[in-house]
């Protein structure tokens, strides 16, 4: 399988009052053709800014993308002109954003919104587009799609509006599918309808997917690889499998253990890692994670770990090996 | 929707006794009476007040003056003569031989409608609220899409003085720049026929309203501009121009659109400053004479219009609501 997508020392930065925040600080990972791969890491690490960044989606001003190279198809993103990007952008590299109610025009319709990718990618009319829409509606398990197409988005459930969103996304057959938490905002039982249905897609279309979450448990069946992120770093890659057999740095030790298990009771319980998130008002030079790890030793505070080959597959950020709790 | 509109219009009931029970209060509160002529002048005698007292019943009761308004009265004669509630405003007390209804919808000889008072304000409020759509929505929208630029502060600008700055101030100012110094209008025209005379008052009524216009699309704008519907846009390769007009503007309009009928309403009811500034043949300027001459009846009718057509206007919202925005139902 050949990479079809590269991102290399990506750096996206905000301007704020209270400071520049450095959201992505130098992110790099590949994705190959029809490959999954997943992205973790709890709230505000920059998993949403460093996706959009490579569509240049980031709001500027306050947004910039300062560095790095995210090529596709060996072209850079980043440096493409303003039309050249718009033409990927729908066509070949699509996206499914978090919240299905809030991601689709209240005012237009949805037969209208699924059909605008094949209105400026394909040219196509009214009809064609249709029966395009109708037939991508079905695919993702919309009952009845041609008496839908003139519905608004709030006349559908959660559920079926996120199957609808995929459908957008799909509707023009891209290479790469980025969901950004797509099941975040859905209840347990839909969120594993919804992660179902990408799988088959992904089985039918053959397209490469990078999947979103903060939640492990989610991502398990679904990604071949995966990239956890920490303060506006990847801090761990490594394929699905290694994740889980040999997690490499303590914030994935810590994300393991925070996996919803079910106790004794049968209830869901959440264990969570101690300690805030860091403020990424400074770009820190000792490991970000050191004030919220149990492994932290001298070394941590002086210099921050770059990620580092653990195994021919593997890299972490951690100057520590936590199965054996010495230095590397 | 039938329904709804049912109910709406049977709230014009009440609105209409309440304003019509202010109004008779005040008006019958304020010192003198149709009868009173300047002190310059000569004055009615004693006698003929009399006789006209009691013509026009105003020598009766006030309770019984205004249940005669609302509801009728028998005359002299003994026949029943119906009120307000048959549509009838009643005769005014000093323009002779007229009924309000036709001092405020008749035009003179054999033209339209709008050459009525009525048609004459409803015009001069059209225009100017023409004026406030035309300026004020592309300044809103521009506003908005270059915010903090100098285009935005400009615009920013001359909304504060918009919204601040009172009409009959905006007149003066505007009257002595093209009237009296560069001589382009002539401040009380000879003939509303021309359309270009119509500009400086259209303009300087609608002022206020441009403003609040453009201030209302700027902030709708700039609300839709930070929804995720418009990231999902960008994302499926819409160029910029689509994506503004077809997500942001048409979005953005919905509020903006909605409150045309009332601005309308505003202008329509607001205009007498400026008319009487022009000599506008228009309802306002006959208000304010009315309310000079202490013309009761010609006072209760004008204001009970200006009332019907605010509570239209408000009931022209939600329903053009249910049009614009397809999340919205009434029942
Ligand atoms: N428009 C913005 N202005 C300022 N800061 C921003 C902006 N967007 C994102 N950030 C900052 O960038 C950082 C990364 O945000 P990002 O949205 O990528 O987080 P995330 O990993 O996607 O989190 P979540 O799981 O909550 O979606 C956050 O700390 C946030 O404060
Ligand atoms: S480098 Fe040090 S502080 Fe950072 S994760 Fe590894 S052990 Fe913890
Ligand atoms: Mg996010």
């Amino acid at each position: 399988m050949s990479e079809l997508l590269s991102v290399q020392g990506l750096e996206t930065q905000f301007r704020t009052r209270e400071g520049i925040v450095h959201a992505v600080n130098g992110v790099s990972f590949g994705l190959k053709e029809g490959e999954t791969l997943g992205i973790v890491g709890e709230s505000g690490c920059g998993k949403s800014v460093t996706v959009m960044s490579m569509l240049r989606l980031i709001p500027s001003p306050p947004g910039k993308v300062s560095a790095g190279k995210a090529l596709f198809q060996g072209k850079d993103l980043l440096k493409m002109s303003d039309d050249e990007i718009r033409h990927i952008r729908g066509s070949q590299i699509s996206m499914v954003f978090q919240d299905p109610m809030t991601s689709f025009n209240p005012v237009l319709t949805i037969g209208r919104q699924v059909s605008e990718p094949l209105e400026v990618h394909m040219g196509m009319n009214r009809k064609q587009a249709d029966d395009r829409v109708v037939e991508m509606l079905t695919k993702v398990g919309i009952p009845n799609p041609r008496d839908r197409l003139n519905d608004y988005p709030h006349q559908f459930s959660g559920g079926m509006r996120q199957r609808v969103m995929i459908a957008m996304a799909l509707v023009c057959t891209p290479q790469v599918l980025i969901a950004d938490e797509p099941t975040t905002a859905l209840d347990v039982t839909i969120q594993a309808q919804i992660v179902e249905l990408a799988k088959r897609i992904r089985d039918d279309l053959g397209m490469a997917i990078i999947w979103i979450t903060h939640d492990l448990g989610v991502i398990a069946g679904l990604a071949d690889r995966l990239a956890v992120m920490y303060g506006g770093y990847i801090i761990e890659t490594a394929p699905i499998r290694d994740v889980y057999a040999h997690p490499s740095h303590p914030y994935t030790l810590g994300l393991l253990g925070s996996l919803p298990r079910m106790d004794e009771s049968g209830q869901r319980r959440l264990v969570s890692i101690d300690g805030l998130p860091p403020v990424l008002l400074e770009k820190p030079n000792f490991c970000p994670f050191a004030p919220r790890c149990k492994y932290v030793v001298e070394r941590c505070w002086k210099e921050n770990p770059p990620l580092m080959q653990i195994s021919p597959d593997h890299t972490a950020a951690c100057w520590v090996n936590p199965e054996t709790g010495r230095e590397r | 929707m039938g329904k709804f509109l049912l109910r709406r219009m049977l709230w014009l009931i009440p609105v209409i006794l309440v304003v019509s029970t202010i109004t008779f209060v005040l008006m019958h509160a304020a010192p003198g009476g149709p009868w009173d002529r300047d002190l310059s002048a000569r004055q009615v005698d004693p006698a003929t007040q009399k006789m006209l007292n009691t013509y026009y019943g105003l020598d009766k009761p006030l309770w019984r003056q205004f249940t005669a308004y609302l509801v009728g009265d028998v005359d002299s004669e003994g026949k029943f003569d119906c009120g307000l509630i048959c549509g009838d405003l009643g005769p005014s007390y000093r323009q002779r031989g007229l009924t309000i209804q036709q001092i405020l919808f008749m035009p003179p000889e054999e033209k339209s409608v709008i050459y009525s008072r009525f048609g004459y304000s409803m015009r001069l409020g059209i225009y100017s609220l023409l004026f406030a759509i035309i300026i004020g929505i592309p300044a809103g929208v521009i506003s908005a899409l270059k915010q903090n630029t100098m285009v935005d502060y400009v615009s920013l600008f001359i909304v504060t003085i918009g919204i601040s700055v009172p009409n009959f101030v905006m007149a003066i100012f505007l009257i002595i720049i093209f009237a009296s110094t560069l001589h382009m209008v002539s401040i009380v025209p000879r003939s509303w026929d021309e359309i270009s005379v119509w500009v400086l008052p259209a303009v300087i009524l609608g002022f206020g309203t441009m403003a609040r216009t453009a201030r209302l699309t700027r902030a709708s704008m700039l609300e839709t501009m930070r929804q995720d519907y418009i990231r999902t846009a960008r994302s499926k390769g819409l160029s910029e121009r689509v994506v503004i007009i077809r997500h942001m503007i048409k979005n953005s309009l919905i509020p903006v659109v909605t409150i045309l009928g009332p601005a309308l309403a505003g202008l329509v009811t607001g205009s007498f400053i400026i008319e009487t500034m022009f000599g506008f043949p228009g309802m306002g300027r006959a208000y304010v004479t009315a309310i000079g001459q202490r013309d009761y009846s010609m006072i209760m009718g004008t204001t009970l219009i200006y009332a019907v057509l605010v509570a239209l206007a408000n009931v022209s919202v939600d329903v053009v609501y249910v049009f614009l925005d397809p999340r919205i139902r009434l029942d």
